[in-house]
């Protein structure tokens, strides 16, 4: 995608969020409700594809990003309390989430540094499953029992307006100059050190960065479903997102946005065929990386091919 | 190129088939309440339980002629025991099809994550078993027809010092399960300041398969008996495994006990211990045979467990403030559970409190001879 | 000293059937260089299938007896070989050239495939279902210790097939073929190695090691049902990977070592709470230290 297409993005996106938020009392809370899960899949599957995507790194610890973030900024919700002046501190709150999952990220990043692949995976992986743990028992967010009462602030305007940020943030970020490194390091990791990239600092980037947008995706949830359980942010949780990039095609932002858009989609529309539902959701995954093993939405007049 | 097209023709698609409006019935010809359960995943064992006892209610009253003149409409959803499902499942139920009242769900954690939801559109809530004292507090519109863990740990809590005479006890917790954890604490209150001395506590995740570890530390600490406040799947293994390890103390649990495969899979590993639910199948009330007999005839002659009884009382109290209220408008409807006043359920004979609280007796069962068999009666 | 052994008794019980699921995972990326998702789920209709031969096999050979049980656990096995093969053949292969994380998608979408259609209840339904003794289960009593059957009986099958992998691998001309095809595939099939069949066959030997982890696992845990394979599944990874994946005795190793560290942690009331997250905490410092896993061999990147 060409950067200006990026900000044009923006400008569309921010554009559509406040449209969207002025007619927010008309809508079906129901559809209200599932087009907020699109916006926070979307800013999700767009900063997990900034890590496996771009940069070409595994990831699989990201429900763990989210999860710091939605416990962190809910919990500060909770402390600072009451919906009266929430436009000045909701965001403060996600932010911070944001924040404090970034610094997670960091920790994340750094055995990236040494591992690779599969190895890679399960130790993002594990890093996930361990947040999930501490998250089980730690009583200041409730232990077992999640964390409830959470004020309901995230509306179309926050979540799209913050989609919009993530998706032109992560291009803006790749089509720099310096976020070219994170194609190289894609590429070839080798050539691109040789070639002078600090792959070490790219990686670390790319994880800071996504982990960021993970937890400010996380604090959307968390102000969005009012209540919080440690058991949604399990390794599953993480697959979600990674089959939402892998079937958008890697690195393709366009795609991943669409992926992420119809895999939320997907299992309320199959709501009609109730316990046939998961059966036929399965069933499409594989038929379509079977057809589209590139990515669904890659098509033959892309930028870049992959080996 | 042609791909493109097909992929946008199915995204369009896919968003039109979601966006399309649902009134195909119209309303009018039929009561419309929506029940959400955990049907498949790793609860779908109460899930299920549940949500048969409820549709068993739902049929008998369409045959017996509906209420109000009209035939009740249950629309199920499965949140799959995942967190974040019933939120989407309960705001579908309320605002795309328009359910007056929303009956839901076993487990605490999916519970309290649809209660604002439904508290917020004010529509009326019945959990029939989430027992965790938190669930009732989201609101005015959120009721349950079970008693809750404050009540079952203090029994449990008397259980223990008063027919087991256990000086010390260990506690064993699912540290995955809301459940779990809320009943141990109220039991820990209850037997501590009443004089008794908890031994050593710890935690098992719920699925695990091997717990061998924290059973024979518990062996070593050498307690007079084990509290497990835990689900039957798991119970039932770790009791096999408490055998195999020669560990002869009681081992006694909650509610989440009760089911048919505790027996069928821990077999005589579970002989002599105990628990306590909502109702004994041994000490039957018209109510309760008329139930099982009902639900065995409807699903092949499997017997029902508590979650089913409570899930068939929901429903049937629903049903009941519908007939006294006259109407499904919301208000007038919470205001009518609200008034639940010694109702004859299949689990017994209860009224609601001002909590929204079921007021009933607490039973406790021991497992004898390969059958659960009536022990005693706790009132509250 | 007793509880420190009974402790390390119990851990090896547990260990060998991660090991012996952690087997069946490193078999199958050896040769492919992919995570093969469903493998937990193959474990699962392992248990499953003789769950449901184990009466009729026990009504010719008489209950609980010896030959019966080795016919449970071949029946169940060569089943789930088959099974394994048909996924790779329909699901995997055409996929083959792609990028390992098309089909990792692919190998997810087969295990969410399995779990959801076993939990329908015209299959196997959701609710856990009694498995039957296979065999009499007896404890030995050493002084004040405790020792299963059932555990004797695990750690034997895993110490023979743990054998049998490795003279497969190392000593047959199946063996150094699939070797060939791990090593380099083009060149393998260019060398006149029968690429296709020997995938086929790898499948089928890992799909066979876990239906018989998964009859280990149900007669260990009795109550069997649609999803009993995830959280084993996701350990005995975990253990594939600790021992460095690919690497048959790696595999072993690190699954002894996850079950008695679970099983330590498991009895010690400020870390039995951790349990899930100590696994992965070990692991990770393994890692740092040694990137490819105790056994595994560090590849260098060549330019």
């Amino acid at each position: 995608m060409p950067f200006l297409g990026a900000k044009r993005w923006l400008l569309a996106g921010i554009a559509l969020a406040i449209l969207a938020s002025y007619f927010t009392p008309q809508f079906n809370r129901y559809y209200l409700g599932v087009v907020i899960d699109v916006g926070i899949a979307i800013i999700l599957a767009t900063s997990l594809n900034l890590i496996n995507g771009h940069t070409g790194q595994f990831s699989l610890g990201h429900a763990g990003f989210m999860a710091v973030g939605g416990f962190f900024s809910a919990w500060i919700s909770l402390q600072v309390g009451g919906t009266a002046n929430a436009i000045w501190y909701f965001p403060l709150a996600l932010v911070a989430g944001g924040l404090l999952a970034a610094a997670v990220g960091l920790l994340v990043g750094v055995p990236s540094l040494r591992l690779r692949g599969d190895y890679l995976a399960i130790v993002t992986l594990g890093f996930g499953e361990i947040i999930r743990v501490v998250a089980q028992n730690t009583e200041a967010i409730g232990a077992a029992s999640g964390l409830k009462g959470i004020p309901k602030l995230t509306n179309l305007g926050w979540t799209f307006g913050f989609a919009a940020i993530t998706v032109y943030a992560i291009s803006a970020l790749v089509n720099s100059t310096y976020g070219r490194g994170f194609i190289a390091v894609h590429d070839d990791e080798i050539a691109a050190e040789s070639n002078g990239v600090d792959t070490t600092r790219t990686k670390v980037t790319a994880f800071v960065t996504g982990a960021f947008f993970a937890g400010i995706a996380g604090g959307l949830y968390a102000h969005h479903k009012q209540f919080l359980s440690p058991t949604g942010f399990d390794w599953l949780k993480s697959i979600d997102i990674v089959v939402m990039v892998i079937l958008g095609g890697m690195g393709r932002t366009v795609g991943v946005i669409a992926a992420a858009i119809l895999l939320t989609l997907m299992p309320e529309v199959l709501r009609d065929f109730s316990e046939y539902r998961m059966i036929i959701y399965a069933l499409l995954i594989i038929l379509l990386m079977l057809l589209r093993p590139a990515g669904l939405f890659s098509f033959n007049f892309k930028r870049r091919s992959h080996s | 190129m042609k791909p493109f097209h097909l992929l946008f023709a199915t995204i369009a698609s896919l968003f039109s088939l979601f966006l399309l409006p649902s009134c195909k019935s119209g309303g009018g010809d039929t009561i419309k309440v929506g029940e959400f359960a955990s049907l498949t995943g790793k609860e779908a064992t109460f899930g299920t339980s549940s949500h048969e006892g409820t549709l068993l209610a739902i049929e008998q009253v369409n045959a017996a002629g509906g209420v109000l003149g009209k035939k009740i409409e249950l629309l199920t959803e499965d949140d799959q025991t995942k967190a974040g499902e019933p939120a989407n499942a309960v705001n579908k139920l309320i605002s795309k099809d328009g359910v007056v009242a929303i009956l839901g769900e076993v487990a605490s954690s999916r519970s309290l994550e649809a209660a604002p939801i439904c508290q917020q559109n004010k529509i009326p809530m019945i959990s029939p078993a989430s027992t965790n004292p938190t669930v009732t507090q989201e609101g005015d519109y959120i009721f349950r027809v079970c008693f809750n863990d404050t009540f079952q740990g203090g029994a449990l809590a008397n259980f223990a010092s008063g027919t087991l005479k256990a000086k010390k006890v260990a506690i064993l917790t699912d540290v995955k399960s809301d459940y779990s954890k809320g009943l141990a604490k109220s039991f820990k209150d209850k037997f501590s300041t009443s004089g008794g001395t908890v031994g050593i506590e710890l935690d098992f995740n719920g699925g695990d398969k091997d717990f061998k570890g924290q059973l024979t530390a518990i062996k070593s600490d050498a307690p007079d008996a084990i509290f497990l406040p835990g689900y039957y799947n798991d119970v039932a293994l770790i009791c096999i495994q408490a055998k195999q390890l020669g560990l002869a103390t009681p081992i006694f649990g909650g509610d989440g006990w009760e089911s048919e495969s505790l027996l069928t899979i821990g077999k005589d590993a579970v002989e002599g211990h105990y628990f306590s639910t909502h109702c004994s199948i041994e000490q039957p009330t018209p109510e309760m045979s008329a139930f099982v007999d009902a639900y065995k005839k409807r699903f092949n002659g499997k017997s029902p467990d508590a979650m089913a009884v409570l899930g068939y009382d929901s429903a049937m109290v629903l049903v009941d403030a519908i007939k006294r209220a006259n109407t499904t408008e919301s208000a007038a409807l919470r205001a009518a559970i609200a008034a639940t006043k010694d109702f004859s359920g299949a689990s017994g004979k209860f009224s609601l409190n001002a909590d929204r609280d079921a007021v009933k007796a607490l039973v406790f069962i021991q497992i004898k001879g390969g059958k659960f068999t009536y022990n005693a009666t706790v009132n509250p | 000293m007793d509880w420190f052994l009974q402790q390390t008794i119990n851990g090896l019980g547990l260990g060998a059937i991660y090991a012996l699921i952690a087997l069946g995972y490193t078999m199958v990326y050896g040769v492919l260089r992919f995570i093969n998702f469903a493998h937990s789920d193959v474990l699962m209709l392992g248990a499953f299938t003789a769950f449901y031969i184990a009466p009729k096999i026990e009504k010719l050979l008489g209950s609980q007896s010896a030959l019966a049980c080795i016919m449970v656990f071949i029946v169940a096995a060569a089943l789930c070989a088959c099974l394994g093969m048909l996924i790779e053949k329909l699901a995997y292969r055409p996929l083959r050239n792609r990028p390992k994380l098309t089909v990792l998608i692919t190998a997810i979408g087969v295990s969410l495939l399995i779990e959801f259609t076993a939990q329908n209840e015209k299959v196997f339904g959701a609710a856990p279902q009694p498995f039957p003794q296979l065999l009499p289960e007896r404890a030995i009593h050493l002084g004040n210790l405790v020792i299963s059957s059932n555990d004797v009986l695990t750690v034997g099958v895993t110490i023979v097939l743990l054998v049998a992998m490795w003279f497969i691998v190392q000593k047959t001309r199946v063996g150094t073929a699939m070797r060939a095809v791990s090593y380099n595939q083009q060149a393998a099939s260019l060398m006149g190695v029968p690429v296709d069949r020997i995938i086929s066959f790898t499948f089928g030997l890992g799909s066979a090691l876990a239906a018989i982890a998964g009859i280990l696992y149900a007669i260990k845990a009795p109550g069997i049902e649609p999803l009993m394979g995830v959280q084993p599944g996701l350990r005995a990874f975990v253990a594939a990977v600790l021992g460095g994946i690919g690497n048959l005795p790696g595999a072993v190793l690190g699954g002894v070592l996850l079950g008695l560290l679970e099983t330590f942690a498991g009895g010690i009331p400020e870390l039995s709470n951790y349990r899930d997250a100590i696994a992965f905490g070990i692991l990770i410092l393994i890692l740092l230290l040694k990137p490819a896993g105790l056994l595994g061999r560090s590849s260098v990147e060549k330019v």
